[in-house]
């Protein structure tokens, strides 16, 4: 008699293309220490770094993002036990994030260096090069789930173009990310280069909110608390999303994808109502726009879920999914910062089994061609 | 409602928190100025592990700039989206009505209150130095 026990297996042992593999569009790494760019970072820029550091636009002293609620923005179980800030430590990450999320794609999206609100340009475009090629040396090539996008600061247009055209011939970068506060309105012109070869490249274009560029951060001026300007990472999108869509750059490119990260969803319906109920009214003033805003919006762009609103009632976190387009959403964590979202337990309302597998897999998959 | 041994009380300092597991539930005992509270170790709102929360203090304000701390150390903060909970009994500061942690009864006894048994042997003289934490589940 055969003394082996058929054991069913257990959730943990299922081969993974039976679950919900899930593809994450922000992961925050950070740099352990500024050392780490050296071996990307010419000496002149090391000299500068170390000498006069950071010039960025902020009026205010104490204005930086430290500590914003909690020390360096992040979950407070999110330290490394090797030291360094959170998102700093690969294998930290691996197993507090990637695997037991069952993360396939790990989006990676860089902040550190005020990296977009560099006032210096060729410095800015420097420690942009300096990151682009550090995410591949320490995180990408290290573990193959973690993508990494080329960075690059749009004021300094020329410098940029250099280095889309530097990176894509390395060919591992999924998306260009530029700044989601530059100097001007994103619509404008002195910026369709960028565009131009993005769409040429087939890369999305990756806007990730926050920063510090010259303008307060609100229509209405410079908020009091963290809780006030948390807010205003929608205001500063949605403005955004208006520039683009009536300067008429999806119009211009398009076969442009735009990817707008960290502002998560809820003010979308008014905002594209909004546009669409003016259009009619003011065509002939944007004769350039040959549709409806919410046509541009419903082709060319996405929007990754974190923070997700959170309603009383479920049912109005549903209709705004349905009503902002289920093909529309990335799913997101935001992973290591304080206002991570868990994708267990960050939807707050029923997704049928298609919708969970477009939200959390497929439409990235699409957008970004994994 | 059976009764856990989860520590001595010199274990956890003030401040400090211990985690255990008892019958399968994830257990986290927190000690603040000189008394114990035990709560399940996870957020109910997406569910962050509640071990490294912040304990901090209950802070009101009566009117715009002016700020008044009390209850230091009792309340908890979580370590994601900072929800606040109250360590007495679970109770979320943050939409209350909705939610709360679940949390279980926590007693301090003397090693020598702990040992009493039927039988009654040859005794020497005993030296406790130390008390345990007790948490019924
Ligand atoms: S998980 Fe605790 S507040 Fe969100």
């Amino acid at each position: 008699m055969s003394e082996v026990i058929d054991r069913p297996l257990r959730d943990d042992e299922k081969p993974a293309a039976s679950r919900l593999r899930i593809v994450d569009c922000d992961v925050h790494p950070s740099l352990h220490s500024v050392d780490d760019l050296n071996e990307f970072l010419p000496k002149r820029w090391q000299q500068h770094l170390k000498e006069y550091g950071s010039h960025l636009r902020t009026p205010y002293l104490f204005t930086t993002p430290y500590p914003r609620s909690s020390p360096l923005i992040a979950r407070r179980d999110a330290w490394p036990p090797t030291g360094g800030p959170p998102g700093s430590d690969l294998a930290f990450m691996q197993k507090q994030h990637l695997d037991p999320l069952d993360v396939e794609f790990g989006i990676l999206q860089v902040l550190d260096l005020f990296i977009f609100s560099q006032q210096n340009l060729e410095f800015g475009a420097a420690i942009q090069r300096a990151i682009n090629d550090w995410q591949l040396a320490f995180w990408s090539h290290r573990d193959p789930r973690l993508k990494a996008s080329i960075l690059v600061g749009q004021d300094g247009t020329d410098l940029a173009i250099a280095e889309i055209e530097r990176c894509a011939k390395i060919g591992e970068y999924i998306q260009i990310n530029v700044s989601p506060r530059a100097n001007e309105p994103l619509g404008r012109r002195r910026y369709w280069p960028i565009y131009e070869r993005a769409q040429a490249l087939d890369l999305p274009l990756g806007i990730h909110v926050g920063g510090y560029g010259g303008h307060a951060p609100t229509g209405g001026g410079w908020p009091s608390y963290y809780v006030e300007e948390h807010q205003s990472n929608a205001h500063t999108i949605a403005a955004q999303l208006a520039s683009l869509v009536i300067e008429g750059v999806p119009e211009r490119f398009p076969k442009l994808k735009i990817v707008f990260i960290e502002g998560g969803f809820g003010w979308i319906p008014s905002a594209v109502w909004r546009m669409d109920q003016h259009f009619e009214r003011f065509r002939s003033e944007v004769p350039h726009l040959k549709r409806k805003p919410s046509e541009y919006v419903r082709e060319h762009f996405w929007f990754t879920t974190q923070p997700i609103d959170e309603p009383d009632e479920a049912r109005h976190l549903r209709s705004l999914i349905e009503w902002v387009g289920v093909d529309r959403l990335l799913f997101s964590s935001d992973y290591p910062h304080w206002d991570f979202d868990d994708p267990r337990f960050a939807f707050k309302t029923p997704l049928t089994e298609a919708e969970r597998k477009k939200i959390f897999s497929t439409n990235a998959r699409a957008v970004y061609k994994f | 409602m059976a009764r856990h041994i989860v520590a001595r009380t010199s274990e956890i300092p003030p401040g400090g928190n211990k985690v255990v597991d008892i019958a399968g539930r994830d257990i986290v005992v927190f000690h603040v100025n000189g008394e114990f509270f035990a709560l399940l170790n996870r957020c109910p709102h997406e569910g962050a592990p509640l071990e490294k929360a912040a304990c901090v203090a209950r802070l009101t304000s009566p009117e715009p700039g002016v700020y008044q701390r009390s209850r230091v150390g009792e309340m908890l903060r979580c370590p994601w989206h900072g929800w606040e909970f109250d360590m007495r009994n679970g109770q979320s500061w943050f939409d209350p009505k909705r939610f709360n942690i679940r949390s279980y009864p926590v007693a301090v006894e003397r090693g020598d209150e702990l040992q009493k048994g039927p039988y009654v042997a040859e005794t020497f003289p005993v030296h406790v130095e130390d008390s345990y934490v007790i948490v019924e589940v």
